[in-house]
């Protein structure tokens, strides 16, 4: 029995590919036009433009301080204050500034804010218009955790999806990936999409995701360079249920990027110009 | 009411001529007056010259002018290549390569590149001394260059970043080179470059300009001194997330004097110092505040040497502003690695003086052609020290005969040491040596070698008025 079944699934996948083929075929053929639809979700449920001068704003964003637990698991150097040193609202932007500096027994300083508790959804359109900082060790990111129901679940099983992780040597290149259960740390799945006759550390990028019922979109600016579905993972799909919250941090060092050297120049500065959430208005 | 409806009418009317009159009177800038626009073209070599004219290749003094070639058998995925031979040490034609590619005619405006590149291998793996662009034996008012580029022997792109683009709106030094064989034992090698362009990569970033060092440095100096800071430096981060230094003239960076009635900036990196007092210059680059800053003390009037007042026709000058100096290859020769000394040249109410900084030994080279001194018997040196003597001073001046083969070394050369004691000096003061030549040979000199002996501590000290009699 299930070998016949298996034989006509097979039958019914070659018809179902020679369609594929053929709408190919028609496709291509009269498709001249490369334009992606890089976004759809046009329903905008949460913003943070950073127009208010000053502190983060804390209806918004949590400070996480410190140095969490082995270096926030990647043994990185840095200490995460809440002072303005690190984190403040400029001139309608979010400056995030690792500085080299002694602090509480960590030789380097700088923020992580996360939306935890305040905003957290699943699916969406997530997206931030960032300017980068640069230079060997340095690790921004814009990403997203699973919320861990206080305790009751923990990472990788409640899932990350990392919209933006650039590492500063690499100044064109940036990583969008996900991690869960069978595929975290270095197994996780992900792709890096590199800028042509651009560096991130040169101007503002909008990095983003489009995130729905068993895929994520992956785009820069106007170009969608990823889709992670089910079938790519090499685990469970954690993606489909459980709220998660943002994350916006600068690290230093770390077992990912590697220390800072002579040629770091401190203070580097991530420029966050909006982060912008929709949902699919047609759900 | 009729009436004076006409009138509005009638005053239009004049109106509507008056315009017309005003709008036939004014001019359209005819095609004769359009203005010059430089070639943006960013090509200087792909499988031939590309736009440089006829007469492009010029050669450094002393080296060996026939180093350049086009090689129709090489190429990075092409069939031709620039070829450098390098000579071996000890080449009669001269003992290294280098020169600069000129444009033959027109400046080209590279406001829209941000970097030199090119593809270049060499017959081993090699260090390169210096590469770069913006000299063109005229000026070379934008200068600049990376060094030490290490070739390979499979065909990489190197990067040359420019240090502010905006200011090369009509440039015609499109590259120069230096290649020397101090790494390869005295050995000469090949290397060939292709695809040699100015490219916008759009993928160098970051750029940290320096002046000083990038350190807070102190001079002093004397009131109607005319001088040029000393050449910047911008670190760009390359696409590969590694700095790259570019060594840049003055002339790229914004120069600032915090009071410019003591030193004013009269044109990017030259200076005049006006009065007593102190100020402190800063730098920009493109905008970007450099690293470092020179707080320049002006102290006052300066002596300046006492004129020369011997015949002319009697005199065989190498550094003086009332004679004419024969060619002189250099005033500071500088011989690495044991050469610590540096200049700090200066002009003072158009008097050129000599000014050596962290003193070891230094020489002035004249052997393009030698100097026949058959018929002449002293050597004139005037020597300023600044400050205070130093607690140990021994100086050595040698005179180098480079023999009938005209050349330093081989075998012939002869030199006269001429040795001067504390006793014969005097600090803050100048002093005029005139020492007898004693030579056997005097046909062929070619060199004054000043250095500090048995421990001598001199550092800085100003010299004027070098002439054989």
């Amino acid at each position: 029995m299930n070998k016949i079944i298996k034989i006509k699934k097979m039958n019914k996948t070659f018809v179902f590919m020679s369609f594929l083929l053929v709408a190919l075929f028609i496709t291509s053929s009269c498709a001249t036009d490369d334009t992606q639809t890089v976004a759809t979700f046009t329903e905008l449920v949460w913003q943070d433009e950073f127009d208010t001068e000053g502190a983060v704003n804390p209806e918004n964003w949590t400070h996480e301080i410190g140095t969490g637990t082995n270096g926030w698991g990647n043994n990185e150097l840095e200490y995460y204050t809440d002072r303005s040193e690190n984190a403040t609202v400029q001139n309608g932007l979010l400056v995030i500034s690792a500085k080299k500096e002694e602090f509480n027994g960590s030789s380097y300083t700088s923020a992580r804010i996360i939306t935890k508790g305040k905003f957290e959804q699943t699916h969406g359109r997530f997206e931030a218009r960032i300017k980068l900082p640069s230079g060997q060790g340095i690790w921004p990111a814009f990403w997203l955790l699973g919320d861990d129901s206080n305790g009751s679940e923990v990472w990788p099983q409640i899932g990350e999806i990392d919209i933006m992780e650039n590492v500063g040597d690499e100044p064109t290149k940036i990583f969008g990936t996900v991690h869960g259960p069978g595929y975290s740390g270095g197994e996780s799945i992900g792709k890096s999409y590199e800028l042509q006759n651009d560096r991130f550390d040169a101007g503002f990028h909008v990095f983003g995701i489009e995130w729905g019922q068993n895929y994520i979109n992956y785009y820069v600016d106007d170009v969608l360079y990823n889709q992670i579905t089910p079938d790519d993972v090499t685990g469970e799909w954690v993606f489909n249920d459980g709220p998660f919250y943002i994350i916006l941090n600068v690290a230093v060092g770390g077992s990912y990027p590697g220390s800072p050297n002579a040629s770091t120049v401190f203070p580097q500065n991530m420029l966050v110009d909006y982060v912008r959430v929709y949902k699919n208005s047609n759900n | 009411m009729e009436n004076l409806k006409f009138i509005y009418t009638k005053n239009t009317l004049f109106l509507v001529m008056l315009f017309m009159m005003i709008v036939s009177c004014e001019r359209d800038l005819s095609d004769d007056v359009e203005f010059a626009t430089n070639s943006a073209g960013g090509e200087i070599f792909t499988d031939s010259p590309i736009g440089l004219g006829s007469d492009f290749y010029f050669p450094f003094l002393g080296s060996k002018a026939t180093a350049w070639s086009v090689d129709d058998n090489e190429g990075h995925e092409s069939q031709s290549s620039m070829r450098f031979d390098v000579p071996n040490e000890g080449d009669p034609e001269g003992n290294y390569a280098g020169a600069i590619f000129r444009v033959d005619g027109g400046g080209r405006d590279l406001t829209g590149y941000d970097a030199l590149t090119f593809w270049a291998k060499a017959s081993q793996g090699v260090t390169i001394g210096e590469m770069g662009f913006g000299v063109d034996f005229l000026e070379d008012k934008y200068k600049a260059n990376v060094t030490d580029v290490l070739l390979s022997t499979n065909w990489v792109k190197y990067i040359i970043p420019i240090p502010d683009p905006s200011k090369l709106f009509e440039e015609r030094g499109m590259f120069w080179y230096s290649a020397g064989t101090q790494n390869t034992g005295g050995y000469g090698y090949v290397f060939w470059i292709d695809d040699l362009k100015f490219e916008k990569l759009g993928t160098i970033g970051a750029p940290r300009p320096e002046i000083y060092g990038g350190e807070d440095v102190n001079s002093q100096t004397f009131i109607d001194t005319d001088g040029v800071f000393n050449s910047p430096t911008v670190t760009f981060n390359m696409p590969s997330g590694l700095d790259q230094v570019v060594f840049a003239a003055p002339s790229y960076f914004d120069w600032t004097s915090s009071v410019p009635s003591v030193v004013n900036i009269y044109d990017a990196g030259f200076f005049k110092a006006l009065s007593a007092g102190e100020t402190v210059i800063t730098g920009t680059s493109a905008g970007v505040q450099a690293a470092g800053s020179l707080t320049m003390e002006v102290l006052g009037a300066f002596q300046t040497a006492p004129i020369p007042t011997r015949d002319p026709l009697e005199v065989i000058s190498i550094f003086s502003d009332a004679y004419t100096n024969v060619p002189v290859d250099f005033y500071n020769g500088f011989w690495e690695p044991y050469q610590t000394t540096l200049s700090a040249d200066f002009v003072i109410g158009g008097d050129n003086i000599l000014s050596y900084t962290d003193f070891n030994f230094v020489g002035n080279q004249f052997a393009n052609p030698t100097v026949d001194g058959t018929n002449i018997s002293n050597l004139h040196v005037d020597m300023f020290i600044p400050n205070e003597l130093p607690s140990l001073f021994d100086f050595l001046i040698s005179v180098v005969d480079f023999g009938t083969d005209g050349v330093e070394g081989g075998g012939d050369d002869t030199r006269q040491q001429i040795f001067i004691t504390a006793s014969d000096v005097e600090a803050g003061t100048w002093i005029s040596f005139d020492f007898p030549i004693t030579l056997a040979n005097s046909d062929h000199l070619g060199l004054i070698i000043y250095e500090n002996i048995n421990f001598s501590t001199l550092s800085n000290f100003y010299l004027d008025n070098i002439y054989f009699y």
